[in-house]
């Protein structure tokens, strides 16, 4: 018999023979995120003269299975500063929380400017730029929307490998192919920001939103929009998308029963 | 105290023959010399205020806070060593933060209060620390509202069971008060510091257990307690520290904040004239309108 206590409650090693000790292990090398889980589609942003609207639809996919129908992806940080959340949720989720625990310590102190835009966008990028490095990606691609020190409006990406852009127009996902060419065509540059006003900004980003639902199979009718400007944020979340024309769908060849 | 000078006093954790923890008692005197603090519970919300002596000249008018929050909802003002006082609100900041990476939620000021009072009686047990020179108040506004969870991404079922029963009223002003011992009690009107005697007997006048008292009302009559219990003989100088916590509905939507400018300036106008008036008549409880 054995005395030493990492033996109680242990096989007898006379009696059952030596214990296989690598039944303890769990097998290979520990692994990381490798695909995200439940995921958003595409985030989309302008900038307008006064300020920046940021759109994403409500929906969570799970693979190619729309799964939730009601997931709110724009996150209001402070009254200027909205962050877009596209790729996994539940890492949305986290970052969501972490924003919170650092908005409740930005508010010890009262007499300090409230953190703008520009800050957020530095402290995520750091944020993913950190988990990529540890090979534990956070797997989100996030658009960072509001007014930045001089209350410019500012518009930023970070996403999960840390890259930092920044544009007058930005989108993720399958909106960086099928949404920026048409911002681009009205907010080709920096200086023709000041040309575009707010109304033609949200129309604008609404038409996007409508092609998006068109083409993208992984998005829905129901999206969120948020307007960022001196005056603060105007957050819409059950908007639904208007006048669409399926007219197109008639010409599109290849797929489904025709036989032509 | 017959015991003093027996020895039962040198070490923390001992008790005396009569059943005294003499280093406890030491701790309440370092209170007793500490600026008057004070929290009324107003019925929808709650104040507090503190006299801050000014030690030096050199010393920033307005800087250097002594009311803090934690997370968004609660504050916390105490009287006594600073120092301690700093480190109690470092504390009571991570049980906070601590209490929403368990439950995805602001921590009720109830379980802040229990939790804070536990962290200041372990400081008896120990031959190896010290009790907390400092008696805090916290303040706190739980919200009325359904919050939703932290990171919470949808809305959920909108039918079938979960939920808070219906009917029910949830959140509300609460104002607690932790002693060295690690003592706490809930109050209607709490008072601690130099000038707790005159802050008590004038906390006792507003009959704030009926409910009547307004936020702002309560707001003014802080101000003017601390403005009473001050004493000008021996201090000289003093900074009035105000902040308040209202319901969702009022000034601050439930977060613990500094009280305006305007309405404390008002506040300390009707302090200083409230005094005046006391000169000519003893008639401390006209109230100033």
């Amino acid at each position: 018999m054995n005395h030493l206590p990492q033996a109680w409650g242990r096989p007898r090693d006379d009696v059952y023979g030596a214990y296989d000790h690598s039944h303890f292990q769990t097998a290979g090398p520990i692994q990381h995120t490798q695909s995200p889980i439940v995921t958003g589609t595409s985030v989309i942003a302008a900038k307008f003269k006064d300020g920046v609207v940021i759109a994403a639809d409500n929906l969570a996919s799970y693979g190619s299975l729309a799964r939730f129908t009601d997931v709110k992806r724009l996150r209001k940080f402070n009254d200027q500063v909205v962050v877009g959340f596209g790729g996994d949720v539940s890492d949305m989720q986290y970052l969501d929380r972490l924003l919170n625990s650092l908005d409740v310590r930005e508010n010890y102190s009262s007499s300090d400017t409230p953190m703008n835009a520009k800050n957020l966008h530095t402290y995520l990028a750091k944020v993913m730029y950190k988990r990529r490095s540890d090979f534990n990606p956070l797997w989100n691609h996030l658009l960072i929307a509001g007014l930045d020190a001089d209350e410019k409006p500012f518009l930023a990406s970070a996403d999960l490998l840390g890259t930092t852009f920044t544009s007058p127009t930005l989108a993720t996902g399958f909106g960086a192919h099928l949404a920026q060419p048409i911002l681009r065509r009205s907010l080709p540059d920096e200086s023709s920001v000041q040309n575009v006003t707010k109304e033609e900004a949200v129309e604008l980003v609404k038409e996007c939103m409508k092609v998006l639902f068109y083409r993208d199979a992984r998005s829905m009718d129901k999206y969120s929009i948020a307007v960022i400007s001196k005056g603060g944020v105007e957050l819409r979340e059950d908007e639904k998308l208007e006048n669409q024309s399926w007219a197109f769908a008639e010409r599109i060849r290849g797929y489904g029963t025709q036989t032509v | 105290m017959t015991s003093i000078g027996t020895g039962y006093d040198l070490s923390n954790s001992v008790f005396s023959p009569d059943g005294r923890n003499f280093q406890v008692e030491y701790a309440v005197k370092a209170v007793e010399n500490g600026g008057t603090a004070v929290g009324i519970k107003c019925k929808d919300g709650v104040v507090l205020a503190l006299e801050k002596l000014v030690t030096s000249k050199l010393l920033k008018p307005g800087a250097n806070k002594r009311i803090a929050t934690v997370d968004r909802n609660i504050g916390i003002v105490s009287s006594g060593l600073l120092p301690d006082g700093r480190h109690f609100v470092s504390r009571a900041r991570d049980e906070a933060s601590q209490w929403r990476g368990l439950y995805k939620a602001p921590i009720p000021t109830s379980s802040l209060a229990d939790r804070m009072g536990s962290y200041a009686q372990a400081y008896t047990l120990y031959s190896s620390v010290r009790p907390f020179g400092v008696t805090a108040i916290i303040a706190g506004w739980d919200s009325e509202a359904e919050l939703p969870v932290d990171g919470q991404v949808g809305s959920g079922p909108g039918v079938g069971s979960g939920g808070k029963k219906g009917g029910s009223k949830y959140g509300g002003p609460h104002l607690y008060m932790i002693e060295p011992s690690g003592l706490y009690w809930g109050y209607y009107g709490a008072a601690t510091g130099k000038g707790r005697q005159i802050a008590k007997s004038e906390l006792e006048k507003l009959n704030l257990s009926e409910g009547n008292l307004s936020l702002e009302e309560g707001v003014k009559e802080a101000a003017r307690i601390i403005y009473v219990a001050h004493d000008d003989n021996k201090d000289k100088e003093f900074e009035l520290e105000l902040t308040w916590i209202s319901s969702l509905n009022g000034p601050t939507k439930g977060r613990h904040e500094e009280v305006p400018k305007e309405l404390k300036e008002e506040a300390e106008r009707l302090a200083k004239k409230s005094l005046e008036g006391d000169d000519d008549d003893e008639d401390e409880d006209k109230m100033e309108e």
